[in-house]
């Protein structure tokens, strides 16, 4: 019993079989939304209630993390006089990062939990049961509608929220850094690359999967009353915040490692 | 000939960890037949509902439809068999995110394909079967009272039509004229549906109503099982202490 070593390895054997379970899940979700029936006016809701709905968390997020970020660079450009840089590095650290990351991070919170909750709602009041006995798969009805929702509508949100947030930099830039209007816009639009919006709106893609992907597993997944949603929804959010952060790695060494 | 019954369980063994639920169940059905199961709270009636469903896996046992054997079945084939069913969940399990019609109509758009005027109509005629009115079709079901969900419940169970049909505890919780109401819908579901059912009820006014058979579930078991004019003289000590309601008894009470 309190052999450490039996604590390790039982630690671990859990840790496979929570991967395990799912990696099954992801796998029964994935082939429930390639196949037909497709819910179309579903889909269309939840692109409603998690993009449309999401737009002034994001907005917000990103306008003042673009202001910051402007002030920021100014201050430590400014020590080697390279304060021109900053429209530059502020775009270029929004679209590739700051974008997508903090979007994500909000929508986790807000989209992972919401599902989350919902679907163990419906797991512990047995209306998941009820879906199946009236032949309606719940992979189909309730899961397959929610991923493909978060997937399309986060690199939406991310363009605006990469939008916002050069907005953002681009006010603090010319109101309280003396920045002309022309060449902050003119240095912002130059020396964009293709390569970095495009980066970040894939990793949106990735995030917005993983939060939704997330929420329905531990809702699908609660048991026991109002405490069993209430854990199911922390570990919802907890465990897409982290797997955004270790996605995010990866994504962008797809991207840009040589 | 003999004729194939339409349920029939046998050696059916379901355990949650170490609670035994059902150890060893067998029951039989026939076609157009109204058993009712009478039992203790706890005693895992609402599980052997869920079994025969597949809800819940039987770790051992037998459960035939028809003839054919459905534990372990999935996906199409899973479909397929459930068509066959209707459920009245002891919660009522009304699905919150869609409107009282929709949510009686559910199998008929989303199981059959039905076209939604349609099946609107047919909606509102089971939802007035059970006492309610069209003027509640568009509502939440959020807003209604414990009685009316059971009764949407009902109505959704019977929407259908469906061959073989569960109530679990129809009467609980609604007051003794809508549970008479209730109580004649199942026997006209059985009369002029042909449908076969298979109701969990405490209420024993309701089991003599209902039931054709009535069968007492207890330590996993049917310990007893017979025509339901024979309750009052079977000789069985739990069933005789059951529909009497007495605290003495075989019966182990964890009451202290
Ligand atoms: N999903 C589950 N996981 C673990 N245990 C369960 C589950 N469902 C039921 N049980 C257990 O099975 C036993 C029987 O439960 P069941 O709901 O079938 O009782 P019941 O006979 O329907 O009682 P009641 O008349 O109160 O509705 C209980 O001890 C319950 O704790
Ligand atoms: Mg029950």
């Amino acid at each position: 019993m309190n052999n450490p070593l039996a604590v390790v390895g039982r630690f671990f054997l859990n840790f496979l079989a929570a991967v395990g379970r799912l990696a099954v899940f992801a796998g029964r979700s994935l082939a429930a939304t390639f196949s037909p029936p497709f819910y179309f006016r579903l889909i269309g809701q939840q692109m409603l209630v998690i993009g449309y709905y999401s737009l002034p968390v994001v907005g917000l997020t990103a306008l003042f993390t673009g202001a910051v970020l402007a002030l920021q660079i100014f201050l430590g450009s400014s020590r080697f006089g390279a304060e021109s840089a900053v429209p530059n590095i502020v775009v270029v650290g929004l679209t590739r990062e700051l974008g997508p990351v903090l979007a994500g991070l909000m929508l986790g919170g807000r989209v992972g939990a919401a599902i989350a909750a919902e679907l163990g709602t419906m797991r512990v009041t047995e209306q998941i049961d009820a879906l199946i006995t009236l032949q309606t798969n719940p992979f189909k009805y309730l899961v397959a509608p929610r991923l493909v929702a978060a997937t399309l509508t986060t690199p939406l949100l991310v363009l605006v929220a990469d939008i916002i947030g050069v907005m953002g930099g681009y006010l603090v830039g010319i109101h309280r850094l003396d920045f002309n209007s022309m060449v902050y816009l003119k240095n912002t639009y130059d020396f964009l690359e293709a390569i970095d919006v495009e980066s970040g709106l894939v990793k949106a893609a990735v995030f917005g999967f993983l939060i939704a992907l997330m929420g329905c597993y531990h809702g699908f997944h609660s048991k026991g009353g109002a405490q069993g949603v209430g854990r199911a929804t922390t570990d919802a959010v907890v465990s897409s915040l982290i797997l955004i952060l270790i996605s995010n790695y990866f994504v962008t060494e797809a991207f840009f490692s040589q | 000939m003999i004729e194939v019954p339409r349920l029939q369980l046998s050696g059916v063994c379901k355990a949650f960890g170490a609670n035994v639920v059902l150890d060893g169940l067998d029951l039989e059905l026939a076609k157009g037949e109204s058993v009712v199961v009478i039992g203790a709270s706890g005693t895992g009636k609402s599980v052997m509902l869920k079994c025969i469903l597949g809800l819940l896996r039987p770790e051992r046992g037998s459960i035939r439809i028809d003839g054919e054997e459905v534990v372990g079945l999935r996906g199409a084939e899973r479909e397929r068999v459930l068509t066959k069913f209707g459920m009245l969940f002891q919660s009522a399990a009304l699905f919150d995110s869609i409107s009282i019609w929709e949510n009686v109509a559910f199998g008929l758009i989303e199981g059959a394909g039905m076209d939604p005027e349609q099946a609107r109509a047919i909606a509102i005629d089971k939802l007035a079967k059970v006492g309610l009115g069209a003027d509640m079709a568009e509502q939440d079901p959020a807003r209604l009272s414990g009685g009316m969900r059971k009764r949407v419940g009902l109505a959704r169970a019977i929407a259908t039509e469906p061959d073989i049909i569960f109530f679990d505890e129809p009467t609980t919780g609604l007051d003794p004229i809508m549970g008479d109401v209730i109580n004649n819908l199942i026997v006209e579901c059985v009369r002029d549906l042909g449908a076969t059912t298979l109701t969990i009820t405490h209420d024993m006014s309701s089991a003599r109503t209902i039931a054709d058979r009535v069968a007492m579930l207890y330590g996993g078991q049917i310990i007893w099982a017979g025509r339901v004019d024979e309750i009052d003289s079977c000789g069985n000590p739990f069933v005789d202490q059951f529909i009497h309601g007495r605290e003495e008894g075989p019966f182990e009470l964890e009451v202290t």
